[in-house]
C-alpha cells in the first residue's frame, strides 16, 4: 500500500531552484501494476526514486505499508530497500566485474540470507526472469541487453519484494525483447500478486498496466485505469 | 552482513581489477621498502665507522716531532724536527703524568721485505710490550714484542695479516708462518728476523690499515734499521675518554718543559688527540645519516601521496557502486566497513612486502659488501606506521562520506 500526500521535490543548484516535483498525492493498492507516463523532464524519475526509498521528499508524506518514509532514518531506510524493494534501473547497474549469480546474490548478502539458500534464491529468481542456466556464471558484461536487463529484474526479485519498481525497462531494449520483459512483469503481478510501478514515456508500454498515471512538469495531469489494457501471452 | 561476507566482497573487490590493487600494493612496497633501505645505509654507516674508530683505539693521543703545523705531522717536516722525541720522553710521561694507561713509544720507517723470494715494501714500526694495548691489537697466533725482546734487542718480528698474504700466498697458514725468517732492508744494512706472531686483522682502511704492518722491538728498530735513539711517535693511551683533553695538555706541558722550550708555538712536537679525529669523524657520519634520513623522509611523503591518490582515484571511480550496493538494501555501515577492510588488506600486504623486500634489499648490500646496513625497527615500524595510516585514512575516509551520499546521488556520480 503506497500513499502519497502532496509530495515535492526541489532541487538546488547553486541559487537557483528547481522544483521537480509540484505536490503528487495518490494512493497505488497492494497487486496494482501501475505505469507512470510522461515525457523526459516531467519529474518521473524522480517520483520513481521516492518511491523507492532511494531520495527524500523535500516536502508532503509517503506512507509505505502505513509507515511514514518521509521521516525515516538512514538505516531505516536501508532496511525498506532491502526488503520490501526491488529496482530495476534504466542502465542496469551491475557490477561488471562479477558474474550473473554473484551480482543476483549481491541483495542477500545484504539481508543476511544463509550462503547455501543465497544461490538457490538467486538461480530461482534468474529462470523467474527467464534466463537460461548456461548464462549464470557469465560476467555481467558479456551478455546482451535483454540478458542483462533479466539479470537486473532477477536481482530485484532475488529477496522477494513486495514492491517493484522499474525505471524505463524496455528503453535499452528492441520491440520483441522488450514485449518479453513486460510479459515477465506481467507474470509475477498476476500470478505471484507484486505490485509494479514502472516508468515509461512510450504508450504502447504503458498499456501493459492496469492504471496509468500521467506526470507532466512535475503534475499530475491524469490518473485512469487503463481500459485497453494488452495482454502478452 | 557477516564476517566471511565482509572479506569475500574484499577478496573479490581487490581480485577484480588486478591491475590497480598490484599498483596501489606497488606504491605501499617502494614507499616502505626505500625508507628501510635508506635508513638501514644510515645507520650501518653510522656504526660501521664507529667501529672503524673504535678498532684505532679510543683514548688515544698521538705525540709526533716535529713543529707544530696541524693535523698529519707524520711526514718529517723540516730539517732536524724530525728528531725531537727520546725514549726518555716517553719513560717521563708514564712517569709523571696523571691518567695514563699505557705509553708506546714508536720508530716507524718503510723497508724493503723480503721471504723466500718474494718481497714486499711496507711499514716496520718499532714497539714496546705496550703498543698492542695502546692500539687495541690482537694476536691471531704467536705472541707479540715482548718487554724481553725490547732488552735483549731480539731480531724477532710480528707481522699484519696483509704482509703474510703479500709475502707468503693468500692461502697460507698463519701458523706455519710463525718461525720463517724474513729479511727487513734498510738502505744502511740488512737484517734477518724470525717471525714470533702474526696479529688479527682489524680491517679499517681510515687511518692507515694496521693490518699491513710489520713490527719489531723498538730497540732492534733503532739499532738496526734507523740507526739512531730518537722516535718518530709516542701513543698514550688515557685512563678513559674524559681525561683525554686534559692529559693531551699535561703531556704538552711536560715535553715543553722537558725540551726547554717556553714559547708553546715554537714546540718541536705535535699532540693530535684521537678523540678529536673520532668526533670529527662522527660528526661527518652523523651529516650523511641525517642526509639519509632526509631522502627517506621525502620517499616516505611520495609515497604516502602515492597511496593517497591511489585510494582516491579508486573510491571516486567507484562511487556509482557504492550508490548501487545502497539502493540494493545496504546500510551506510556496510560499504564504509568494506572500504575499510579493502584499504586495511592492501596497506597491510604492501606494508608486509615492503618490509620484507627492504630487509633484503639491505641485507643484500652487506651480503654482497656493497655497503653495511642496519636495519633498524624504528625504521620499520615509520615506514609501516605511516604508509598504513595514509592507507587506511585515504582508503576510508572517502568511502565513508560516498556511503552518506543519497543512493541515487551517489549512482549518478560521474
Amino acid at each position: 500500500m503506497i500513499e502519497l500526500k502532496n509530495v515535492t521535490k526541489v532541487y538546488k543548484t547553486g541559487s537557483t531552484e528547481f522544483e521537480a516535483l509540484k505536490g503528487a498525492t495518490f494512493k497505488i493498492a497492494d497487486g496494482e501494476f501501475v505505469a507512470i507516463m510522461g515525457p523526459s523532464g516531467s519529474g518521473k524519475s524522480t517520483l520513481m526514486h521516492i518511491l523507492g526509498a532511494l531520495d527524500k521528499p523535500t516536502n508532503g508524506t509517503y506512507f509505505l505499508d502505513n509507515k511514514d518514509v518521509s521521516t525515516l532514518t538512514e538505516d531505516e531506510l536501508a532496511d525498506i530497500r532491502k526488503n520490501k524493494i526491488g529496482f530495476v534501473f534504466q542502465s542496469f547497474n551491475l557490477l561488471p566485474r562479477a558474474t550473473v549469480l554473484r551480482n543476483v546474490m549481491l541483495p542477500l548478502i545484504y539481508a543476511n540470507v544463509d550462503k547455501q539458500e543465497r544461490v538457490t534464491r538467486a538461480e530461482a529468481s534468474l529462470m523467474a526472469a527467464g534466463l537460461d542456466k548456461e548464462h549464470f556464471s557469465h560476467l555481467s558484461n558479456q551478455l546482451s541487453g535483454g540478458q542483462i536487463q533479466r539479470v537486473a529484474i532477477a536481482r530485484a526479485l532475488v529477496n522477494n519484494p513486495s514492491l517493484i519498481l522499474a525505471d524505463e525497462p524496455t528503453g535499452n531494449l528492441d520491440t520483441k525483447t522488450g514485449e518479453i520483459v513486460l510479459a515477465t512483469f506481467q507474470k509475477l503481478n498476476s500470478e505471484q500478486g507484486r505490485t509494479i510501478i514502472l516508468i515509461t514515456h512510450e504508450h504502447e508500454v504503458a498499456e501493459h498496466a492496469d492504471r496509468i498515471i500521467f506526470i507532466r512538469d512535475g503534475e499530475i495531469v491524469s490518473d485512469s485505469k487503463n481500459s485497453r489494457k494488452l495482454i502478452i501471452k | 552482513m557477516t564476517i566471511t561476507d565482509i572479506f569475500e566482497e574484499t577478496y573479490f573487490a581487490l581480485s577484480a581489477n588486478k591491475a590497480r590493487s598490484s599498483l596501489t600494493v606497488l606504491g605501499i612496497v617502494i614507499g616502505i621498502g626505500a625508507v628501510i633501505v635508506m635508513m638501514a645505509i644510515g645507520t650501518g654507516a653510522t656504526s660501521s665507522i664507529k667501529s672503524n674508530i673504535q678498532s684505532i683505539g679510543s683514548n688515544m693521543i698521538t705525540v709526533s716531532p716535529g713543529t707544530q703545523r696541524g693535523v698529519g705531522m707524520m711526514v718529517s717536516g723540516g730539517r732536524g724536527s724530525a728528531k725531537s722525541l727520546k725514549l726518555s720522553d716517553a719513560e717521563a710521561i708514564i712517569a709523571q703524568v696523571a691518567n695514563v694507561k699505557a705509553v708506546s713509544p714508536e720508530v716507524s720507517g718503510r723497508y724493503q721485505l723480503t721471504a723466500k723470494g718474494t718481497n714486499t715494501n711496507t711499514s716496520v714500526v718499532g714497539v714496546t710490550a705496550a703498543y698492542a694495548e695502546v692500539r687495541s691489537l690482537e694476536m691471531d697466533d704467536g705472541s707479540f714484542i715482548t718487554a724481553q725482546n725490547n732488552s735483549d734487542t731480539s731480531k724477532v718480528a710480528v707481522l699484519g695479516p696483509t704482509v703474510v698474504e703479500d709475502l707468503f700466498g693468500e692461502d697460507s697458514d698463519t701458523s706455519s708462518v710463525i718461525g720463517q725468517i724474513i729479511r727487513i732492508k734498510s738502505n744502511k744494512t740488512s737484517i734477518d728476523v724470525k717471525v714470533v706472531g702474526v696479529t688479527k686483522a682489524k680491517g679499517g682502511t681510515g687511518f692507515g690499515s694496521t693490518d699491513n704492518q710489520v713490527y719489531v722491538p723498538l730497540s732492534t728498530a733503532q739499532r738496526f734499521l734507523s740507526g739512531n735513539q730518537y722516535l718518530t711517535g709516542i701513543s698514550v693511551s688515557a685512563a678513559d675518554a674524559d681525561s683525554t683533553t686534559l692529559v693531551q695538555e699535561d703531556i704538552t706541558t711536560l715535553l715543553l718543559s722537558l725540551h726547554k722550550i717556553t714559547d708553546s708555538t715554537k714546540a718541536d712536537f705535535s699532540t693530535i688527540n684521537q678523540a678529536d679525529i673520532a668526533e670529527a669523524a662522527s660528526s661527518v657520519v652523523n651529516t650523511l645519516a641525517t642526509l639519509l634520513a632526509a631522502v627517506a623522509g621525502i620517499s616516505l611523503v611520495v609515497g604516502g601521496i602515492g597511496i593517497m591518490n591511489m585510494m582516491l582515484t579508486t573510491v571516486t571511480e567507484r562511487t556509482k557502486e557504492i550508490g548501487l550496493r545502497k539502493s540494493i538494501g545496504a546500510k551506510g555501515k556496510d560499504v564504509s566497513i568494506q572500504f575499510l577492510v579493502e584499504a586495511i588488506t592492501l596497506t597491510f600486504l604492501g606494508g608486509f612486502i615492503g618490509v620484507i623486500g627492504g630487509w633484503l634489499v639491505s641485507y643484500g648490500m652487506t651480503y654482497f659488501n656493497i655497503t653495511q646496513t642496519k636495519v633498524s625497527l624504528f625504521s620499520v615500524l615509520l615506514a609501516f606506521g605511516v604508509s598504513a595510516f595514509i592507507g587506511i585514512v585515504f582508503g576510508y575516509y572517502p568511502a565513508r562520506r560516498a556511503a552518506k551520499l543519497n543512493p541515487i546521488d551517489a549512482l549518478r556520480y560521474e
